[in-house]
């Protein structure tokens, strides 16, 4: 991981490109970032940069994470909320430092990775796409799983076996996003395509 | 504060006002790229609907060519529209003129009547955004992406 940044997802809209093709796009408010920590292979093992993003009360921090954010605090005045590490950081970094949207540009492919929206408890048709029965015509078989297997032998359920269970809320990345569009005096960056999660979750944004 | 943002970056897509309604006869004068060549071709015809979306705003032209006919749907604010020229304007009393569809011939014809240019809140919305903009920085932003 090169170089990245943590923001927020705003929402979805549609643009013209420049040959008249309306295209979707995100927009996600990435940074400024602060740097928090510059970790040195001779002291921790590997070379690499933590950064912070969004505002947190003091007063909500413990002590430990005060202590930990005390230098970069110092240089920004503010305490972040979310902090992500970027291994091989590509240039000069130092804690207090801030990073924004400048280390991209239009046209750009990105990585862009968040939490996708939490579904609960979804059977197979939702969570895996299977068919399912008829609705009417006598049918009793709608919805359900169906056979999970053989009888006596093997006497157990195939591992892996598609099944219903807890959808969504995972980490999911987006690879080789389209970077549309940036504004950077609203730190604002347009990716074309869509982005998991809700708008108003955080995300991450990076090149590898 | 999310919601302002997207609803900027909307307004910024909106290029030109709603100067027509339903039931005008307008000249849509539009871009076509044939290879790396550029021409501009004119589909005369009448609005039926126009489908307020916000930034993707729609209108349907309707017209009528060699006994068959046909309807377009153009986004109000595609790039690809060179402008919009009003003909005429007609006495209407529906929002959508989907009924035109049943009529043939001189059935279909509508009553002339002059109407007031109609206000665009939306673009002066966008006018006036883009007046702040100009504003606080002198450098245009270009408006369509790769």
């Amino acid at each position: 991981m090169a170089k990245g940044l943590l923001g927020t997802k705003i929402g979805m809209m549609g643009m013209w490109d420049k040959n008249g093709k309306y295209i979707a796009v995100t927009a996600l408010k990435c940074g400024p970032c602060s740097i928090l920590q510059v970790k040195t292979p001779d002291k921790d093992g590997y070379s690499a940069v933590q950064i912070g993003f969004g505002k947190i009360k003091e007063e909500n921090l413990s002590k430990a994470e005060k202590g930990h954010q005390k230098k970069a605090f110092e240089a920004t005045g503010i305490y972040v909320r979310h902090a992500i590490e970027l291994r091989d950081f590509p240039d000069a970094a130092e804690v207090g430092k801030q990073l924004d949207l400048s280390m991209f540009a239009e046209g750009d492919r990105v990585y862009v990775t968040s939490f996708s929206k939490g579904r609960g408890f979804q059977g197979v048709v939702k969570r895996h796409g299977f068919g399912g029965g008829r609705k009417s015509h006598g049918s009793t078989f709608h919805r359900a799983p169906g056979s999970v297997g053989a009888g006596t032998d093997p006497s157990e359920v195939v591992k892996g076996k598609r099944l219903p269970g807890r959808q969504g809320g995972k980490k999911t990345t987006i690879v080789n996003m389209k970077v549309v569009r940036i504004i950077p005096e609203e730190n604002l960056m347009l990716v074309q395509g869509s982005v998991p999660g809700a708008a108003g979750s955080s995300v991450y944004v990076y090149q590898k | 504060m999310i919601k302002t943002q997207l609803d900027n970056l909307h307004l910024e897509l909106i290029n030109r006002p709603l100067d027509f309604q339903v039931g005008d006869l307008v000249k849509v004068h539009y871009k076509i790229i044939e290879g790396n060549k550029e021409r501009i071709q004119i589909y005369e015809g009448l609005v039926i609907a126009i489908q307020n979306r916000g930034a993707s705003k729609t209108f349907t032209v309707r017209r009528v060519s060699f006994d068959v006919g046909v309807e377009r749907i153009f986004p109000l604010y595609s790039p690809t529209i060179e402008k919009i020229e009003k003909v005429r304007s007609n006495k209407v009393r529906r929002a959508k003129l989907y009924f035109l569809r049943d009529k043939a011939g001189k059935e279909g014809r509508l009553k002339e009547i002059k109407k007031a240019k109609p206000s665009d809140k939306m673009f002066e919305r966008a006018e006036k955004l883009r007046a702040a903009k100009a504003a606080a920085a002198p450098a245009p932003q270009p408006a369509a992406a790769e």
